[in-house]
């Protein structure tokens, strides 16, 4: 029984490990720009895909593939959201952040529709050796999950040392606390936000191809994630980039324990029922009452 | 050909009563709902799940209506104080949710198979004129609607609504009780939805989950946007500027030559997206513009007092 449990803790971790990219890049985009970014999920798809070409015909190894991901998950981000999203950003009033959603709805489905066009709706797979599982005291542990975990906790402490280090990193959260004292510092938010868009963006790109090594890439990968992603970014307060590192960690925990009670096809109503509660107990993250998490 | 413009002239009219709802609750109340798409499913599911016990068919629809309405009532309480972004994360996955148990919950809704054999309403009776029929009563019911609708929106309910969506604060200091008038705005809006839903499971006698996702939503808010986020004739007009869209994209598309069913299917759902990407950039108050309603009672009033900034319209009549 307790190994049971050590092992749904286990693949929890591995699963809030690769949520916990695509999170925290929804996550630094709506502290920097301050809206609802929903084409995150098409982003993760795109990275999977680029991954996906990159590793297929150019035969390139994990490190450059990841790499190839977050570029073009990145730049893909940054040229949609200023195509689409930044006209409507443009004319602000309160309903602004509102339609702003509602556009980024529709990108998704414009880009989803885009990859399905040019790839089919087909599964496609990264040529790439498996590892064999190996097994920790009766657990078993994918050693290319244990790869992914490692790679997504090495670029959050990166990110963490870019915003706490950097004057670039220091700026870009003086523009999430307060845009308006920003400005008056001589900041420009402008430029920060096409590099908030392009870090998040590739974020989740790295976080789709990672996922797309585990399994596979198809058109609407990113978008069944898509819930689970909000869980995590919502539950660690939307505006708290640790937080949505533990939040997602914490949704992946929640969501594989969810099993011993739910099938698995209900996966995402844990996500919701997460969601709901945090929404309406503390809209601030359930982290939000320990020091240092606080945006 | 014209069996073809029947059908489509139908499914306009219950995009028509989607966007009537969604005019009343996102144009009047300011409350989105992003997961439109799970009460037409709702509706849907509920009226032939009734028809299949064999219950007379103005019953199901009823209680399609009230089902649907009654879970957004329950939604829009439980969700009352949450800010517009937040509410459309909820509502969205609140949909998906919705989805998930009509594939799986096999034994009530057959999963993904879906139901089929859903009975008509005169169906046999009519025989070749049914579509006709339907036709013109989804029309004539989206007529009492807007009808019913444009005396509500003009009534002191409407006024109070308006106000709610423009400052809340506003509206509860003036004595209005704003959970209430939210509650009813999201209330109607889902009724109507579950109506449509209803309308739709009777007329194709077909539905399974797939029928009920995102892209639907997205449709009915770029009929809303590209009509007029807060007018009833907007919601009309869009609807049937959506159909037309959509049935020429089909034309435009199959026209390309060496496509195949995939590319075809998606390059139409691209084609809409983009198009209410491109309205809400370029003319995000839609063909017909909010308008400054006034409640009739003040005709002396200055015109200059309007609220919505460029131009107002304003009714010369007195």
């Amino acid at each position: 029984m307790l190994t049971d449990l050590l092992q749904y803790l286990v693949n929890g971790l591995i699963v809030g490990a690769l949520i916990a990219l695509p999170a925290l890049g929804l996550t630094l985009i709506f502290s920097v720009l301050g809206f609802v970014n929903f084409s995150v999920a098409a982003q993760l798809t795109a990275g999977g895909y680029a991954g996906w070409l990159a590793n297929t015909t150019l035969k390139l190894s994990l490190v450059p593939v990841l790499i190839i991901a977050f570029l073009v998950a990145g730049a893909l981000g940054v040229v949609t959201d200023r195509i689409a999203l930044a006209p409507i950003r443009r004319k602000p009033s309160a309903r602004t952040p509102l339609m702003v959603a509602v556009v980024s709805i529709a990108l998704n489905m414009a880009l989803e529709n885009a990859y399905r066009f040019s790839f089919g709706s087909g599964l496609n797979s990264f040529d790439m050796p498996i590892a064999r599982d190996m097994k920790v005291g009766g657990i078993r542990i994918g050693l290319q999950q244990l790869h992914n975990l490692e790679i997504a906790i090495g670029l959050a402490v990166l990110l963490a040392l870019f915003f706490s280090l950097t004057k670039l990193g220091k700026a870009m959260r003086a523009v999430a606390d307060n845009v308006d004292l920003a400005r008056l510092k001589g900041i420009e938010p402008v430029r920060l936000a096409n590099l908030a868009t392009f870090i998040g963006m590739g974020l989740a790109g790295v976080g789709g191809a990672l996922l797309a090594i585990d399994t596979s890439v198809d058109p609407s990968t990113g978008s069944r994630l898509i819930l689970l992603i909000f869980a995590g970014s919502v539950v660690g307060g939307l505006t708290s980039l640790p937080g949505a590192v533990a939040g997602a960690l914490l949704m992946g925990v929640i969501g594989e324990l969810g099993l011993l009670v739910l099938p698995p096809v209900y996966q995402s109503l844990t996500a919701f029922v997460a969601i709901l509660i945090t929404l309406l107990a503390r809209p601030s993250g359930i982290f939000s009452g320990a020091s240092g998490v606080r945006k | 050909m014209i069996s073809y413009l029947v059908f489509a002239g139908t499914i306009a009219g219950f995009y028509a009563l989607l966007s009537l709802g969604l005019v009343t609750a996102w144009g009047q109340g300011g409350l989105v709902n992003l997961g439109l798409v799970g009460f037409v499913g709702l509706g849907a599911y509920t009226s032939a799940l009734l028809s299949g016990a064999a219950f007379p068919i103005w019953i199901d629809w009823i209680a399609a209506a009230v089902v649907s309405a009654a879970v957004g009532l329950a939604l829009c309480f439980v969700v009352r104080n949450l800010r517009g972004d937040y509410l459309a994360i909820v509502t969205l996955g609140f949909a998906e949710i919705l989805r998930l148990a009509e594939t799986n919950e096999k034994w009530l809704t057959k999963g993904s198979d879906g139901i089929s054999g859903i009975v008509a309403p005169l169906k046999s009776d009519l025989g070749e004129s049914f579509p006709f029929f339907y036709l013109i009563m989804t029309w004539t019911l989206v007529g009492i609607v807007a009808f019913l609708l444009g005396c509500l929106l003009r009534s002191p309910f409407g006024r109070a609504l308006r106000a709610v969506r423009d400052d809340e604060q506003i509206a509860a200091v003036a004595g209005k009780s704003v959970l209430r008038l939210k509650l009813q705005a999201f209330g109607i809006g889902a009724a109507l939805s579950g109506l449509a839903g209803a309308l739709y499971a009777h007329f194709t006698s077909y539905i399974a989950p797939d029928v009920f996702v995102v892209q639907l939503t997205i449709y009915i808010f770029l009929t809303v946007t590209v009509g007029g986020q807060t007018r009833l004739a907007g919601a009309v007009v869009g609807s049937i500027a959506l159909v037309a869209l959509l049935e020429a994209s089909r034309f435009i598309a199959a026209a390309i030559p060496g496509l195949d069913a995939v590319q075809i299917a998606s390059l139409r759902e691209f084609a809409i997206a983009v198009t209410l990407i491109l309205v809400m950039q370029l003319r995000p108050e839609g063909a017909f513009r909010m308008t400054n309603e006034r409640s009739g009672l003040s005709a002396s009033r200055a015109a200059s007092e309007s609220c919505y900034g460029k131009r107002a319209i304003v009714d010369d009549a007195t």
